[in-house]
């Protein structure tokens, strides 16, 4: 049998039914300065285009309608049209920012200038600085609460998550988290805080009405050092019922039940996993691996990794359009 | 370092706290140094390496300490090269200082060792690379941010063996480190198998700047070797045998293929940020020192805010604990050998313009923890601090 009919063969399976895919990937390719652009019909790359230097975080409008990426080492959040992917604008993102959150109505960013302890907070509209607000040592990740009014910061070297007042810009709030805190989220009722530490090797989960730490998550894979299990990217199904922890070099990420805390699984991916983002269905969960250069699928509803895409050097974050 | 420059970096670190933090003070005793002139002077050595490191490290203490109420300020005391430090560390205990960065020749902090340390004082040696303080010369009251040379040489000898190359040359010069290096090159090879095949010394007698072409060809022309490894400390000479060998072999040690614990092309595990934090404020790239110098800062700092005990036997017994663990950009979290108070860390293997692997490699395994296959593991020490 031709191989090219072979091929074409296992992709039909792969896309039974075929009405699963109809969403658009975009992901950063960090050392590459592109994004790259994935059908989700084909699984394929069908674009890849220049963003600017060292491009890291990335978000879509609640729109859907514009692209705003960070470059990083042109120190400014570009903002991208979906439709032809050329560039609208850049927002003043302060130095250096590295990643950042939309507030739930998307007119607001709050991003984190990791080189300045600062998080700036951008208005979208007028495309300028509402405010800037003193953090701890190298801000990284950055959360916003569902009804938008508490957004988290967490820095790498003061090891701290900051809970901020996003009316009054005050930092009202500071909880100890492990070593290197990466990324921060809520959940969907906005009534747990979840913050992963890379180099600690835990997730701690606090409640949100008292801010005390209701438990510290820790992981374990068999065959792995210790030490290579580094949380990074996390996701909160909507649902309340899974969380997912992208463990960096260990290149695994873990399912953990988000009712019991326990870890139901590790699924393999590629090389040094970073972040994580669902399908609009929420039937799959992305993954970018930076040093296999790779997107990995994992099939949420099963449990299985299903496939992995190339994409550029270094991918860092990942956004779907519905 | 010039005075002026050092005080409005001192200044700059001390402002922003609020007026009732808590204060704590680290003391940084420097001996000046005369550095020996070297055929190869391409880079100036900078005059504050090491200090500018504890800087960086106070202010981003600091930056911490404006939510947790601590504020931290580093007091540096200079004497001059061979004056004993007895009197100078005895002035800063006296004033009340608790921390102090040891920013030593070997010599002089033996020197300081073998007479009475006041009490209640923590100190980190920064600088200094020797086996014996490790070892037989180990203290109660010094923990070791520095790597020791049996370190950054068992680092060296995992890739070299993972690689197969077994076989090495070396050679060592004749100044001070020279020796030293060449040892712990030495029992690198005898402890993960690899064998000396050759070894020679390096008179010097030469510039070989000019006639390094002619030189060592024949200097190392002769021995069936994998590997040639010298011991340079200084950078007097060992930057003329790259390129420059009878047959076509890498060279490693001191110069070619380096492990330290810092360097210009570390920058993954977020390592990046710090080398920017730095340039920023030191207009120069981070030098091992400087790292040591942070590293020593930051665990007070890391110890501190994880320990509501704010006396600094509560800090001291903290860093000193299972509980203590520092990220330092090195990608996995570091802490003290309890025997030796050596700072456990991974030590990146590179050339001058990018890193090659890190160590400890996959391939060593340890019963207790990887990081310990390199350097004076617990059963090999003399040292039984706990």
């Amino acid at each position: 049998m031709p191989i090219a009919i072979v091929r074409h063969f296992a992709l039909a399976l792969l896309l039974t039914p075929p009405v699963l895919f109809a969403d658009t990937v975009y992901v950063t390719n960090e050392k590459d300065n592109t994004v790259s652009v994935i059908d989700f019909d084909t699984l394929k790359v069908v674009n890849t285009f220049s963003v600017g230097q060292r491009p890291r975080g990335i978000a879509l409008s609640p729109d859907n309608k514009i692209l705003y990426v960070c470059v990083s080492d042109d120190d400014a959040i570009r903002a991208f049209d979906v439709e032809n992917l050329e560039p609208l604008y850049d927002l003043p993102s302060g130095e250096n920012p590295e990643t950042f959150v939309l507030s739930p109505s998307g007119d607001r960013i709050y991003t984190s200038n990791e080189s300045d302890n600062i998080v700036t907070v951008i208005d979208t509209s007028r495309r300028s600085v509402l405010n800037q607000i003193d953090v701890g040592v190298e801000p990284e990740g950055v959360a916003i609460s569902p009804d938008g009014k508490i957004m988290i910061n967490t820095s790498e070297t003061t090891n701290m998550a900051h809970w901020i007042d996003t009316e009054t810009f005050q930092i009202f709030e500071n909880s100890l988290v492990g070593q290197r805190p990466r990324d921060a989220a809520f959940d969907l009722d906005g009534r747990r805080l979840w913050v992963t530490a890379e180099i600690g090797g835990t997730v701690s989960v606090f409640d949100t009405a008292s801010y005390e730490q209701i438990i510290e998550l820790k992981f374990k894979i068999k065959g792995i050092r210790q030490d290579r299990v580094q949380p990074v990217g996390l996701y909160l199904t909507r649902d309340g019922k899974l969380a997912f922890f992208a463990l960096g070099p260990a290149n695994h990420v873990a399912v953990v039940d988000a009712q019991t805390y326990e870890v139901l699984d590790y699924l393999l991916v590629g090389r040094r996993v970073w972040k994580l983002a669902p399908t609009a269905d929420e039937k799959f969960l992305l993954t970018t691996n930076g040093v296999s250069g790779d997107v990995s699928i994992i099939d949420i509803e099963n449990m299985k990794v299903i496939k992995s895409i190339k994409v550029g050097r270094f991918p860092w974050g990942v956004a779907v359009h519905e | 370092m010039r005075a002026s420059h050092l005080c409005s970096l001192l200044m700059l670190t001390a402002v922003l706290l609020p007026v009732d933090a808590e204060n704590i003070r680290v003391g940084y005793l420097v001996e000046t140094r005369d550095p020996p002139p070297v055929l190869s002077n391409l880079d100036d050595p900078p005059e504050d390496e090491g200090v500018a490191g504890a800087v960086l490290g106070i202010s981003d203490n600091n930056s911490t300490g404006k939510f947790s109420g601590q504020g931290y300020n580093l007091e540096v005391r200079h004497i001059d090269q061979g004056e004993d430090p007895k009197t100078a560390l005895a002035s800063m205990a006296t004033d009340g200082i608790r921390f102090v960065l040891l920013d030593l020749e070997t010599d002089t902090l033996l020197r300081l060792l073998q007479q009475p340390v006041p009490n209640h004082l923590l100190m980190f040696n920064i600088a200094a690379q020797d086996r014996r303080l490790r070892d037989s010369d180990c203290h109660a009251s010094l923990l070791h941010t520095a790597l020791s040379r049996d370190m950054r040489s068992d680092a060296l000898a995992q890739l070299l063996l993972k690689k197969r190359w077994k076989r090495w040359f070396l050679v060592a010069g004749h100044r001070a480190g020279d020796e030293k290096f060449a040892a712990a090159v030495k029992r690198s090879a005898k402890k993960f198998g690899a064998r000396i095949v050759a070894q020679k010394d390096w008179s010097g007698d030469f510039d070989a700047r000019r006639s390094a072409p002619a030189e060592v060809p024949l200097f190392t022309q002769g021995p069936d070797y994998d590997v040639l490894m010298v011991a340079d400390e200084s950078g007097d000479f060992g930057d003329y045998l790259l390129f420059n060998t009878w047959d076509p072999r890498p060279v490693a040690g001191t110069q070619g293929l380096v492990a330290k614990t810092w360097g210009r092309p570390v920058e993954q595990w977020g390592a990046a940020q710090l080398q920017e934090r730095f340039l920023k404020q030191a207009n120069r790239w981070m030098m091992p020192r400087d790292y040591a110098a942070w590293l020593a800062v930051r665990s007070i700092g890391e110890a501190r805010l994880r320990n509501p005990d704010a006396t600094s036997s509560g800090i001291e017994g903290y860093i000193r604990s299972e509980k203590f663990q520092l990220a330092g950009y090195k990608g996995r979290k570091m802490n003290y050998r309890r025997w030796n108070g050596q700072m456990r860390q991974p030590v990146p293997i590179m050339w001058a313009r990018a890193l090659v692997s890190q160590a400890p490699l996959e391939e060593f395994l340890h019963q207790r923890n990887e990081l310990d296959t390199l350097g004076l593991d617990r059963a090999d020490s003399r040292c039984k601090l706990n």
